[in-house]
């Protein structure tokens, strides 16, 4: 009997083994590993020279520490440890096939609908997220679109068989805030039915609230005792947590004059807001800095709003908005090519924001937001192993990740993208037919 | 044949010393401490601590890295029309009578030291429209000055997705299929051929009959069979690459500029034993299925394979960092710095025939140069200045907010744009509305 078990074992083996080109991740592996003699920079604190040690998915020892012995130790020198790259806004898992609506899961029909929830969409075996996890992004905000309340989004690390296993303890709501002018060169509305559609959407937004607040009023009076169960109302029901400020409000906003509308709308309402795309945030920064509401913008990588913009705009939005004393993260606001968040970071880096400022807009500032900052985004005791091993500065195209671990599991830098490039770099010409 | 004669518009040309930079030649390695020294737009020297007469404009390039302009051999900018998508072939329209020089999408992509790209028609028609490669001219609104004197003829063909959609699923005509898509290439270079030896013919002919009707959409395609044309043809999956190769060896047709063709990787030795070359997106895949088994290896593996490749834009936002696009060969496949530069220099020139024109910096070639504070591949480098024949376009210190030429009187602020990062298609625009799925 045993030697049939090492029989069918080692024809396991040879079955991963001959399948690996064809389109398969090998398995991410929980244990206990220490990353020696690294520099680690760690973006809360000093950055330092020494051993990052992991134990129970968590970072148990940082920089000169003795790694416990018997665990399985990586030679880091010359190497460096980062934590693992947040993207504050992405549809990761909610997306496959651009054109081919059917594996879309992010748009939802129906304007008002909070209570759809993107976590339950995400796919944990989507071929995006493995490809964007490969470039030391570890976690993402996946987030629904279209409407104006199009649902609930979550915070998820890109490894797990479930979405439960992938939760990495954030939700929002989504608002996408009306938006006012044209909404391109070719937008064809004559001002009349454009003005009236703004005011439509409007006052179909101050009308939901008004019902959100019936509702809240009704829900909390039952809460006390003092009357009946509100009726069921899920698309109410959804925003009753970010109505009473428990729970985020990403507030979808791009051009100045929207930004300021919605500025002032949230006046007077006891709600946590994070104001997200803000493409225009430079123009009107110093309102958002004096709001004091932090911002996710990108993506960096995009074209200036306006014709009579300098070409650099959308480079430099993040660092202005920074300067004026924003807080700021950034997303890429992609699924297949969200791996590219590093070098919207760089590119924020390099037109204003510097280097040090981007990362922290990758890593610890995304955490901060999300309420998540004791558990994600530096390397610090205690916190989730979330983070990778890179031969240079990762905003950098030269440089490759050379080790990855996400929850504590050390990730195979692998893809189905690598494993074309495996297959096809010295394809065998193939069966001869001449 | 018509004969027409071509009269080139007086092209602006400029003399310049660009003093002691690091010159990334891209065809002769890297040169230290170098001069680049351009006098009526041509490359005259290059070396140390050139003379050169006193009144030439010089430029203190030290501690900067002075490359060839930047190449794009897939754009749509600098064109008000992209795609005739009326008929599976429309090989008489020309996108060369659409130019439009004061679109600000040239001036951005000088800001990113691109000085050339190729405006190509769009790729709904399996047989679509001439191009045009227009060199970054900005300031003007005469659309002769944009256009690329003398640089040969290319035209736009495109498989799969694209024509079917339109055609087979849009109008009900073929192609539907990609056996469709095969048949429309054969149909129509045999009625070129039928075309060509009617003329043939009456031109033999003695006795003096009518003359055969002259077609505009024949001629063209004439001209392709007789090799005075450069086929770009927009591609995603091997097995029609494959295809493609094959009528156009029935045809004896041998020019082949594969774009995009995100599944080349797969018959990288095919190509190379054509002599096709191949014209790529860095990274983007997934947006439609024919590109969902795609790979950002895809320009190493070519390359490794002994294919001539470049890396294109085909997005007037992509266009203006192809320096950052280049370097992503890096990180996918380990290019080196020269083979990663050569991606969006020499080899796009070659491709638009031009190699022996630009592409590099060499002497005798024209004085076009994109300079950069940092090595063009690393992020932290913002180009500083872009010059095309001699003649200073882009200056990163006087430039300023507003660059607009063409300015509506009537709007006091230019509207905003929502820019869609998702929005991958440019080579469908002007039938996208009515065919794509709305997003």
């Amino acid at each position: 009997m045993k030697s049939l078990n090492l029989l069918l074992g080692s024809l396991a083996l040879l079955f991963v083994v001959s399948t690996s080109a064809a389109q398969h991740i090998n398995k991410a592996r929980q244990g206990s590993f220490a990353l020696t003699n690294a520099t680690i920079i760690t973006v809360t604190q000093d950055t330092v020279t020494g051993h990052v040690v992991i134990e129970d998915g968590r970072i148990t020892g940082v920089g000169d520490v003795n790694p416990p012995s018997g665990i399985e130790q990586m030679n880091c020198e010359g190497l460096f440890v980062y934590p693992g790259m947040i993207d504050a806004g992405s549809q990761l898992g909610l997306e496959e096939v651009g054109s081919i609506s059917l594996t879309l899961d992010h748009n939802e029909l129906g304007d008002l609908r909070p209570q759809m929830k993107a976590l339950t969409a995400v796919n944990p075996n989507s071929t995006h997220i493995p490809v964007t996890r490969v470039n030391g992004i570890t976690t993402a905000l996946v987030v629904p679109s279209g409407g104006r309340l199009p649902g609930t989004a979550s915070l998820i690390n890109l490894v797990g068989y479930t979405p439960e296993q992938m939760y990495a303890g954030f939700d929002a709501i989504v608002l996408n805030f009306p938006r006012t002018g044209k909404t391109s060169s070719g937008d064809r509305r004559s001002d009349e039915e454009r003005e009236k559609a703004e005011k439509k959407a409007m006052e179909s937004l101050n009308e939901y609230w008004k019902s959100l607040t019936l509702y809240h009023q009704i829900d909390s009076l039952h809460r006390a005792g003092k009357g009946e169960e509100p009726a069921y109302n899920p698309a109410l029901e959804a925003a009753l947590g970010a109505f009473r400020g428990e729970q985020v409000v990403l507030i979808e906003v791009d051009r100045d004059k929207d930004i300021e509308s919605a500025l002032e709308w949230i006046k007077g309402k006891n709600i946590k807001v994070v104001l997200t795309g803000v493409s225009e945030g430079w123009r009107v920064a110093d309102q958002i800095a004096s709001a004091k509401i932090p911002v996710i913008t990108g993506p960096v990588l995009s074209m200036p709003t306006r014709t009579s913009d300098r070409y650099d705009r959308a480079y430099a939005n993040a660092g202005l908005m920074l300067k004026a004393g924003v807080q700021v993260a950034l997303r890429t606001n992609d699924s297949e090519n969200a791996r590219n968040l590093p070098y919207h970071a760089g590119f924020a880096a390099t037109y204003g924001m510097g280097p040090e400022a981007a990362l922290r807009a990758v890593t610890i500032e995304p955490a901060r937001i999300f309420g998540v900052a004791d558990q994600l985004g530096s390397i610090e005791v205690n916190k989730v192993a979330n983070l990778f091993v890179s031969d240079g500065d990762p905003f950098e195209t030269k440089t490759q990740i050379k080790h990855l671990f996400i929850s504590g599991s050390y990730v195979p830098l692998e893809s189905r993208q690598t494993y074309l490039y495996d297959e096809f770099l010295d394809r065998d010409s193939g069966a001869k037919k001449d | 044949m018509v004969l027409t004669t071509v009269v080139w518009a007086q092209v602006p040309k400029g003399s310049v010393l660009i003093r002691n930079g690091t010159v990334l030649t891209i065809t002769n390695g890297t040169l230290n401490n170098t001069d680049v020294l351009i006098i009526d737009g041509i490359i005259r020297g290059i070396g140390k601590e050139l003379d050169a007469p006193s009144s030439i404009m010089e430029i203190d390039a030290t501690g900067q890295y002075v490359m060839p302009g930047i190449i794009d051999a897939h754009s749509h900018i600098g064109i008000d029309a992209v795609n005739e998508g009326t008929n599976p072939i429309t090989p008489e329209v020309n996108v060369g009578d659409v130019l439009n020089p004061t679109s600000v999408s040239i001036y951005r992509a000088l800001a990113g030291g691109v000085t050339t790209s190729h405006a190509m028609h769009g790729s709904a028609n399996a047989i679509g429209g001439e191009c045009e490669t227009i060199k970054h001219r900005w300031g003007t609104y005469d659309p002769e000055i944009i256009r690329m004197e003398d640089a040969p003829r290319t035209i736009k063909f495109a498989l799969g997705e694209n024509p079917m959609r339109v055609h087979g699923e849009g109008k009900k005509i073929k192609p539907r299929t990609r056996m469709g898509v095969e048949q429309v290439f054969r149909d129509a270079f045999s009625d070129a051929q039928e075309y060509m030896r009617d003329w043939e013919d009456y031109r033999n002919d003695q006795v003096g009959k009518a003359p055969p009707r002259y077609s505009g959409r024949l001629e063209t395609l004439a001209d392709i069979l007789r090799g005075e044309i450069i086929v770009h043809c927009h591609s995603y999956r091997a097995d029609e690459i494959l295809m493609l190769m094959d009528v156009l060896k029935d045809f004896g047709v041998d020019k082949i500029v594969f774009q995009h063709v995100n599944e080349g990787f797969k018959v990288a030795p095919e190509l190379a034993k054509f002599g096709a070359m191949a014209s790529v997106f860095a990274d983007w895949w997934a947006y439609k299925f024919e590109v969902y088994y795609s790979t950002a290896y895809n320009a190493a593996i070519l390359t490794r394979n002994g294919v001539i490749t470049s890396i294109n834009s085909d997005s007037e936002e992509l266009i203006r960092h192809l320096f950052h696009e280049a370097g992503k060969a890096q990180k996918y496949g380990g290019l080196s710095d020269d083979e990663a530069l050569a991606l969006i220099t020499i080899n796009p020139a070659i491709q638009l025939g031009v190699g022996d024109r630009i592409g590099s910096i060499e002497e005798g070639k024209e004085g076009d140069v994109a300079i950069f504070n940092h090595h063009p591949l690393s992020i932290y480098a913002v180009p500083q200045k872009t010059i095309i024949d001699g003649k200073l376009y882009f200056d990163v210190e006087s430039d300023i907010d507003d660059i607009r030429v063409d300015v509506d009187p009537e709007e006091e602020i230019p509207a905003f744009e929502f820019f869609d990062q998702h929005d991958h298609d440019r080579c469908m625009q002007d039938v996208f509305e009515t065919l794509f799925i709305k997003r």
